[in-house]
């Protein structure tokens, strides 16, 4: 299990290295620019050359890719090219934004999945109209447009709730709860279309199985069958939806920040890829990889527990 | 050789399908959504020549015009431009995104996939690593941080979005491929000494063609809707069109003009929605059968008020007259078994005989209640031991199964749950049925595995199935069924899965068990040589309907009903063995040479 | 015997394990045998014998690990794929499964003439062969234009014995091809292949694992199990007078359809394992 998990952890150490290396590479052509820009239209070649050359910009790309990464391991991150704030805990802040409302989505989005699902699989009927025209809706609407209606309807005609910035937890629940409902639901309503289907067709392949019935003729109640056999089979599939679900919000997550004006990672990335923020932006990236890896970590562990055949003592 | 054999029976084998197209042309979904983006395409072509204005003129005196301004149809916005313009040549910028974000992604996934999907091994590794490289990376958080590369256009960013999308279309056609390319037919072709190209081209290309167009229509969806909310966060030039970029403006001035947030707002939720509705009725064009739910509870009956009340009976099981019938597509019910009358005593074995299609296991499902949730029984009663099992509620049912009536089926694997060990779900059953504690249970549990001739009992019952051998797997299963003594017990095929040698142990055990247990049992078979050495009595059926019983000597020596004298006549006896010498090719031309 | 058509010398195969570093696997153990020209080979063994991987390495299909295959006078055990392609006009195969051999997207036609047209026949001399090919495996004419899934399985199993004799090969492998039939079909289409093979000369290399169905077909019978053979003979001797113990074993196993004849089998086969008990017995204590 042990090495398993090791393994795993080397394949995300060299997703996270290749990805910012990319990066790295794909942005060095626009680092001049970027110093022009910073020092304004007033600035002479030999500005730039020695900005250029204070910044380190002028050394072979890969030096300075393996100097930022050096930089890296010790939990420096640099700073930023315009406010000289230090990367790392600006941008943990911002992460703590996005995870704290991507999370409470992906949450509860996995409670109404399962019960829809579930429900609509194992009863049909109304319940499986119901939850089919439910993540029709959920698919049909873009998450901009419902994002916006709801700031009109909730947020500026009703004023039930804060039509924009964000509580810390810690700070106040309640208000916490009140800064993030609105983008909680844009998000629960896309993350529930998708994975109450899932949900709904693993549940029907897993009923349909021939152990199903055979656990029925040994006179093993309904709600075992479904919960205890068939739910815990179709758990495998329905967590790697749930991690692309999870990456598909975090995503979505940074358009709808916007709206809302949370100040999240979205729109700090936005703002630092505009102004061509070098080290915010490569902060960022890293950041967005270690979370990356470490998901699908948690899901392959998960996984391979939930699945006696993959299962590694 | 036999007429049945060589007719081509329209009932017994499928009918010919309507081609995906065509089914497309009448569902009134397909065509008003593909109408509506047809209509939508035409208009963004034809944008040169009806737009009244260029997108970015901006006339001061335009500034927040009314809809119905001479010139300005739906108005202008806070900079004096045309609105309709601007969403004429908005619809265009859209277009070319999906286009552009689509078609990259198809072509890098559908290559990879062929590739990957059918060539295999090493090369497969390093691409499937790649891939799931893409996928798991948030995709628009890169694309806002390469805005300094893609210095905002729209169309390198949907390029570079499409190579974020591959990954998804390179899953779909590297599965299909490596399930295409395990098919026998694709084996016959290689045998038959089709290419490789050719193969790919004529036997895998078109089974991947329906998932393929779904998959597109869905992609274009995706691609739209990103690039308008990229452009509604101000990624790209100010200078292109685009709905993002007019629901941006349309919000901030949305007190002041709520029309100018509403048009661009409508005709891009118009786009979207008809390509997913679009996308949804492809994939019912294509896939055929929705998946239905598999609601778990005792099997509809539609004759309520002619069923027969319970009454005392001398026999263990009695079926009267027993028809069961499925709902076609078009709505009418099919019966498969029609009529069907069986009695079984208290400790005989019978064997059901008959060939595929007969209807000899859904008798078996209708007598446990376990017919698949669509099953309707049409008429007839179902009594065990004077009870009628028809009309019973699931949670009545329970009470019996388990208890008075048990089942072995066909598969032993797949009728183990993969999830658990071989003994906790044995010991859930018992406990189902019995209410002794777990300790107890186990020790049952421990006992019956002995008993069913399991070597080393403790060590099964830690076993998940898929460390067990097939033949183990239905000594567990026959445990299960007769853990808490059942009076009857159905097995279906109980051995048909089985190598000869393991069916003749499996054979002596149910006999055993069956003399110990004084229980009676209803053996589902095909297999006559199986019938003759287990059962007392039989039951051939043939199209739904029992068409000869008698005990088993009577029918193997004398059969009266001709289906049975021509099963009988079918069997490759021991005496029947190939006495002509071979001939090759060479002297059969020779012709006389014999 | 007539001229041997297929030899095969000590072969062998192995699959590579499944995942990460698993260890291989070798299924055959150094198989030989040879089948005449025109003759019948019953190849009979259980489920993970290797009976099918036999058949297979004959077609190319899995790639021997050792030991060669002799086919007409010409080694293909490991031949090109453009050499294997030449060879699909003398080897042709059927499959046990006939709802998975065939296309279900192209109509019966289409699949019998396929081979022929990629062999370098006109679209005509193609039609023309596949009405006579539709012709010996008793199915109607207008059956070309029909999709596999309007047919029964005996109907399938029909055509794909079409397609393999489209080229007039030399030699059929046979894997397992009526055992997913009913009863009153496998015999109809055992028979089919006897009357064809009396007609054209073709060889068989016939998979099964049904005793009573080899010994309908063959002439000769080689036993296969766990990866070796361990027994070949004359087709009446093997399946009922056989000398090794794993095919008596299999032969007492297999039930007769009568219930006083079975009684009496099940009584010999109880006094077999007794037999072989007493002799591992015997061994053990002598060892």
């Amino acid at each position: 299990m042990t090495l398993y998990v090791l393994r795993r952890l080397g394949a995300g150490l060299v997703l996270a290295l290749l990805v910012t290396l990319i990066t790295f590479l794909l942005l060095s052509p626009s680092f001049e620019s970027v110093v022009r820009e910073r020092l304004g239209p007033t600035a002479t070649p030999e500005t730039i050359a020695g900005m250029m050359t204070e910044l380190g910009f002028d050394r072979p790309i890969l030096v300075q890719y393996f100097d930022w990464l050096g930089g890296v391991f010790t939990g420096d991150f640099g700073r930023s090219l315009f406010t000289s704030q230090p990367v790392a805990p600006a941008v943990a802040a911002r992460l703590g934004v996005t995870l704290s409302l991507v999370v409470t989505a992906l949450l509860i989005t996995v409670v109404i999945s399962v019960a829809l699902g579930v429900w609509a699989a194992s009863r049909g009927g109304v319940a499986d109209k119901i939850s089919q025209i439910l993540s029709l809706v959920g698919y049909i609407v873009p998450g901009l447009l419902l994002a916006i209606v709801l700031v009109v309807v909730l947020a500026v005609n009703l004023k039930l709730l804060p039509a924009g910035g964000f509580t810390p937890f810690s700070e106040d629940p309640a208000r916490w709860a009140a800064s993030i409902a609105m983008p909680v639901i844009v998000l629960v309503i896309g993350g529930v279309a998708n994975m109450a289907a899932q949900v709904r067709g693993t549940m029907i392949d897993e009923l349909r199985k021939d152990y199903v019935r055979t656990l029925r003729t040994r006179g093993v109640s309904t709600t075992s069958i479904v919960i205890r056999h068939a739910l815990r089979n179709a758990a495998g599939p329905a967590l790697t939806v749930l991690s692309l679900e999870f990456i598909q919000m975090l995503g979505g997550a940074l358009i709808i920040e916007n709206v809302f004006a949370l100040p999240g990672y979205g729109q700090y990335a936005f703002n630092a890829a505009l102004q061509g923020d070098i080290p915010i932006i490569l902060g960022i990236t890293a950041f967005g990889v270690i979370l990356v890896v470490v998901v699908n970590l948690v899901t392959d562990v998960v996984n391979g527990w939930l699945n006696p055949k993959a299962r590694i003592y | 050789m036999s007429i049945e054999e060589l007719s081509i029976d329209p009932g017994l084998a499928a009918p010919p399908r309507r081609s995906p197209f065509r089914k497309l042309l009448r569902d009134p979904q397909a065509v008003i959504t593909a109408s509506l983006l047809l209509v939508i395409v035409l208009l963004g072509l034809l944008t040169p020549f009806i737009a009244p204005h260029d997108p970015n003129e901006a006339q001061l005196s335009a500034i927040n015009a009314d809809p119905g301004t001479p010139g300005y149809p739906l108005g202008a916005d806070q900079n004096g431009r045309d609105i309709m313009s601007r969403l004429l040549h908005s619809i265009n910028t859209s277009m070319i995104s999906g286009l552009i974000g689509a078609s990259v992604a198809l072509a890098i996934g559908i290559t990879f996939g062929l590739i990957g999907g059918y060539f295999g091994s090493r090369l497969r590794s390093v691409t499937e690593w790649v891939f799931s490289l893409v996928m798991t990376f948030p995709g628009i958080l890169l694309l806002i941080v390469l805005m300094p590369v893609t210095k905002g256009d729209y169309r390198f960013t949907m390029l570079i979005f499409g190579v974020l999308l591959s990954p998804g279309i390179y899953r779909i056609v590297r599965n299909l491929v490596v399930g295409v390319k395990n098919e026998l037919y694709v084996d016959a072709a290689r045998v038959a000494g089709l290419s490789n190209l050719r193969i790919l081209a004529r036997h895998v290309l078109f089974v991947i063609r329906g998932p393929i167009i779904i998959a597109a229509a869905f992609l274009f969806g995706g691609a739209i809707s990103v690039q308008a909310g990229l452009a509604f966060l101000g990624v790209g030039s100010t200078l292109v069109p685009s709905f993002g970029a007019m629901i941006s403006e349309g919000f901030l001035n949305l007190y002041i003009d709520p029309m100018q947030f509403l048009w661009p707002s409508v005709l891009l939720g118009v786009i979207t929605a008809s390509l997913v509705l679009l996308g949804n009725s492809l994939r019912d064009a294509f896939e055929g059968v929705k998946l239905k739910p598999a609601k778990i509870a005792a099997p509809k009956v539609e004759q309520v008020a002619g069923r027969a009340e319970s009454r005392p009976s001398d026999a263990l099981l009695e079926v009267d007259d027993l028809v069961i019938a499925y709902p076609t597509p078009s709505g009418k019910l099919n019966e498969v078994v029609k009529g069907v009358t069986l009695r079984v005593n208290a400790g005989e074995t019978v064997g059901l005989v008959g060939e595929s299609g007969s209807g000899k296991t859904q008798t078996a499902f209708a007598i446990l209640g376990v017919l698949p949730a669509e099953a309707v029984i049409v008429r007839g009663s179902i009594r065990l031991e004077g009870r009628n099992l028809i009309g019973l509620s699931e949670r009545e049912l329970r009470q019996l199964r388990g208890r008075s009536i048990a089942y072995i089926p066909q598969e032993p694997m797949s009728n183990l749950d993969p999830s658990y060990t071989v003994g906790a779900q044995l010991v859930e059953g018992i406990r189902a049925t019995t209410g002794l504690s777990k300790r107890e249970a186990r020790e049952r549990v421990l006992a019956l595995l002995k008993r069913v001739g399991i070597q080393d009992p403790k060590r099964t019952f830690d076993s998940y199935p898929h460390q067990i051998s097939g033949g183990m797997a239905q000594r567990v299963l026959i445990a299960g069924a007769v853990a808490s003594r059942p009076k009857l017990l159905i097995a279906d095929e109980p051995t048909t899965a089985l190598d000869v040698t393991v069916q003749a142990e499996i054979l002596d055990l149910l006999r055993d068990l069956q003399a110990e247990l004084d229980m009676a049992v209803v053996l589902v078979t095909h297999n006559f040589g199986v019938v003759a050495d287990i059962c007392d009595r039989i039951a051939v059926m043939q199209n739904g309907q029992v068409v000869e019983s008698g005990t088993a000597l009577e029918v193997f020596r004398e059969p009266k009903h001709p289906y049975t004298q021509k099963l009988l006549g079918a069997i490759l006896d021991e005496a029947t063995v190939r006495t002509d010498p071979p001939v090759s090719a060479g002297a059969l031309a020779g012709g006389t040479t014999r | 015997m007539t001229n041997p058509l297929l030899e095969v010398t000590d072969l062998r195969v192995t699959y590579p394990g499944r995942g990460f570093r698993a260890k291989a696997t070798e299924v055959l153990h150094g198989v030989s045998l040879t089948i005449g020209e025109g003759e019948t080979l019953g190849v009979v063994g259980e489920s993970g014998s290797g009976k099918t991987t036999i058949g297979r390495a004959v077609l190319g299909l899995v790639k021997p690990s050792g030991g060669r295959i002799i086919f007409d006078g010409q080694d293909i055990t490991h031949v090109s794929a453009a050499e294997r392609r030449k060879l699909a006009r003398e080897l042709q195969v059927v499959f046990q499964d006939p709802y998975t051999s065939l296309n279900p997207s192209m109509t019966v036609g289409d699949i019998l003439s396929e081979p022929l047209v990629v062999q370098g026949a006109t679209a005509k001399d193609a039609r023309a062969r596949v009405r006579t090919l539709l012709d010996q495996v008793g199915l109607p004419r207008d059956a070309a234009e029909r999709l596999p899934r309007e047919f029964s399985g005996g109907q399938r199993q029909r055509v794909a014995i079409a397609r393999a004799l489209a080229p007039e090969p030399k030699l059929i492998v046979c894997d397992e091809p009526v055992s997913a039939l009913d009863l009153s079909t496998q015999a109809i289409v055992l028979d089919l292949f006897i009357e064809i093979q009396r007609r054209t000369g073709v060889a068989y290399l016939f998979v099964s694992h049904d005793l009573s169905v080899v010994r309908h077909i063959s002439h000769r019978v080689s036993v296969v199990y766990k990866g070796d053979i361990v027994e070949t003979g004359p087709a009446a001797s093997v399946t009922s007078e056989p000398e090794h113990p794993y095919t008596q074993r299999l032969l007492l196993a297999a039930p007769i359809a009568d219930p006083i004849e079975q009684e009496k089998r099940r009584a010999e086969r109880y006094r077999l394992l007794e037999v072989h008990r007493q002799q591992a017995e015997q061994a053990g204590a002598v060892a």
